[in-house]
């Protein structure tokens, strides 16, 4: 593994809205290495696509990072000026957004758009970039790319607007990328194919790749380390492998069981409760309500996010005392 | 006809027009075969499960069940009775009587209930329109309908915006469930719901099931949750059926190529198993002009000529395992 590429520490981003201030990203910290595939893990309103959002700094209003740091190449992302980054944004930094038919504009033609993306950075003739137009298409897998680049989004089918979402990402040939759900507005055996090429995409051009989904099934298959995130706090940082095997805290635990196989039929465990307000998060571990193994301490405190095994980090009181499934059936 | 039947869907049929804007008139352009032929049953008591990508015909398939649109050909079976002659003729009592026994659980909890309802007067409209249950009992009757699908009493006098999303969609099951019905489609019904919600709500249909005895249809593209769910499960493709059977052989015996490509493009959840290998290019051709022959033939990897000549016939291949293919996965 190369150096750290990207670390944030203590970030926090908060909606001030009339109904109150929402904490959206309470303090969340982590670092991503060169060339590493991440997975951030977390249902609706745990703050992962935020996280994306104010590493980019675009957080939609009302919206504001108001702590932290994002260092990205040993500099802090928080202290640059809005044409600073313009210039990071789409060259250095990337993002595939989740619904391909919203983030393609419906009145510029696909040359026209990734056109616009590659001239934004880098100084070449328009001949030049067409050139390049065509071979990222080709790349993406878009057949008759020479013809079909001069056509608009709604002539292209949900799987074909998204090859078209990750050439446009790719056009600068970004050192990281965010992947924001990529592939669940899709069908699964075109997820199949996003997936594919995103893993051979990455490879190609050494990026750094951050897969930001809910579904178990893809982090297992894509990343070599996973972030879970719940109601905007880290709850747990480890390998995939790792993480799968033996769950430290009780809410990826709970995560994993709850999750339907299709190799194999099992009970689903239920995870009681719902995803709380996060105008008024509960106090202490916000999973506490919902928890199993939750106690006095946890409704008062917030667990510190500590490392119990290199690498392995886990923000429980209870990691110690308390004996996961997952770990009863690594140890029989 | 067998005895365990509760539905019965017979060589079921339905396209769309499809026009062109002209200049005056609209001109006919063609047909989207949305279902094309198809027959199954249903047996009392079970989850019968259809699964196929978008655009293949499940949710319409689901609609000609309920007669919310009429088939363009073809015939279906309740509890014996063929339904679509009797939607089409008989009495306004009749009809009611009819849509009593079978129910639809949509995907969008957040569109399917009325935002100027309280949660008290979603579930009883039921008893408005049908009668099955005298004014002074509808009290009693929300609250037990509320406590069979886990919410509490007090959540009668709310509104549907105070709720997250798998409550709104316990209150649609209640819904369902005010009429009494024999069967229920469940369409797609955890897709907008959070992993963590989806286990609570594929729990409850479940235990329903045992509790009342109900028969599902559950339609998903989602097939991991197929397979917890169902007890027999038919893919689609295109409007056809290409492969039935029991829930776990289908899974782990697959027999059309085009099942093996679904079961092998789902990430499982678990980074031991095996590399996924992706079997599939291509997308679904569209169902306007589909292919000739078996409709998965252009993406097919066993294909032959015969396959673009004529289409095979849903057969029995090996006991309760029904499948539409000349070249199966048997070795």
């Amino acid at each position: 593994m190369e150096d750290t590429i990207l670390s944030i520490e203590g970030l926090k981003t908060y909606f001030f809205t009339e109904a109150g201030v929402v904490k959206a990203v309470d303090g969340i910290t982590f670092n991503l290495k060169g060339g590493e595939s991440l997975g951030l893990v977390g249902e609706s309103g745990s703050g992962k696509t935020m996280t994306a959002l104010s590493v980019l700094r675009i957080v939609p209003k009302p919206g504001k990072i108001i702590e932290g740091k994002i260092i990205y190449n040993g500099t802090n992302l928080l202290d640059k000026t809005e044409k600073e980054m313009l210039q990071i944004r789409g060259r250095e930094i990337a993002i595939i957004f989740q619904d391909p038919s919203a983030s393609l504009n419906p009145v510029y033609t696909i040359e026209t758009q990734l056109g616009d993306v590659i001239r934004a950075h880098e100084n070449i003739t328009k001949k030049e970039a067409t050139d390049r137009i065509i071979k990222l298409l080709e790349l993406v897998g878009l057949p008759e790319a020479e013809t079909r680049m001069r056509e608009y989004p709604h002539q292209f089918s949900g799987g074909m607007k998204q090859r078209v979402a990750i050439a446009r990402a790719l056009a600068c040939e970004p050192k990281l990328l965010f992947a924001d759900e990529p592939t669940t507005n899709l069908d699964v055996t075109i997820q199949a194919q996003m997936l594919e090429l995103l893993n051979e995409l990455k490879k190609k051009f050494g990026t750094s790749l951050v897969m930001i989904t809910h579904d178990m099934g893809i982090i297992a298959k894509l990343t070599t380390r996973v972030v879970v995130l719940y109601a905007g706090r880290v709850c747990e940082i480890a390998k995939t492998d790792v993480l799968f095997e033996r769950p430290k805290h009780p809410y990826t635990e709970a995560l994993l069981a709850a999750v339907p196989r299709l190799d194999m039929k099992k009970t689903l465990q239920v995870i009681p409760g719902n995803i709380p307000n996060l105008i008024e998060p509960p106090s202490g571990c916000r999973f506490h309500p919902r928890c199993n193994y939750a106690t006095k301490e946890c409704e008062e405190e917030i667990p510190i996010l500590e490392e119990i095994e290199p690498g392995h980090f886990v923000a429980c009181h209870h990691w110690r005392d308390i004996k996961l499934k997952g770990e009863k059936e690594h140890l029989g | 006809m067998a005895e365990a039947d509760l539905i019965q869907v017979k060589n079921l049929v339905k396209y769309f027009p499809v026009f062109t804007r002209g200049i005056l008139l609209k001109k006919q352009a063609g047909f989207v075969h949305a279902v094309d032929d198809i027959t199954f049953s249903i047996r009392r008591k079970e989850t019968f499960g259809l699964v196929g990508e978008s655009g293949c015909g499940k949710t319409t398939t689901a609609r000609l069940i309920l007669n919310l649109i009429g088939p363009t050909k073809g015939e279906i079976f309740f509890n014996g009775k063929n339904i679509i002659n009797m939607f089409n003729s008989s009495k306004k009592e009749e009809k009611l009587k009819l849509r009593r026994k079978m129910q639809l659980v949509f995907q969008n909890p957040y569109g399917s209930l009325d935002p100027r309802m309280t949660v008290y007067d979603i579930i009883s409209e039921p008893f408005i329109i049908h009668k099955h249950v005298p004014k002074k009992e509808w009290k009693e009757r929300v609250y037990m309908l509320l406590k069979q699908v886990g919410l509490e009493e007090y959540h009668a006098e709310r509104y549907p915006h105070e709720f997250s999303g798998g409550q709104r969609q316990r209150i649609c099951i209640a819904r369902a469930l005010a009429v009494e019905p024999e069967f229920i489609i469940a369409d797609e019904p955890v897709s907008s719901l959070d992993v963590s919600i989806r286990a609570q709500i594929l729990n409850l249909l479940g235990d329903l099931q045992k509790t009342i005895g109900l028969t599902y249809l559950y339609i998903s593209h989602d097939l991991s949750s197929v397979r917890q769910i169902s007890h027999r499960v038919a893919v689609m493709y295109l409007g056809k059926i290409v492969e039935l059977a029991n829930a776990d052989e289908l899974f782990d015996y697959p027999l059309h190529p085009y099942t093996e490509a679904l079961i092998e493009a789902v990430p499982i959840p678990d980074p031991k198993t095996k590399e996924m290998k992706i079997i599939l290019h291509g997308e679904v051709p569209s169902p306007i002009n589909p292919p000739s022959g078996c409709r998965f033939h252009p993406r097919c990897s066993r294909a032959q000529e015969k396959c673009a000549e004529k289409e095979p016939m849903l057969e029995e291949l090996k006991k309760d395992h029904l499948v539409a293919c000349y070249f199966p996965l048997i070795d």
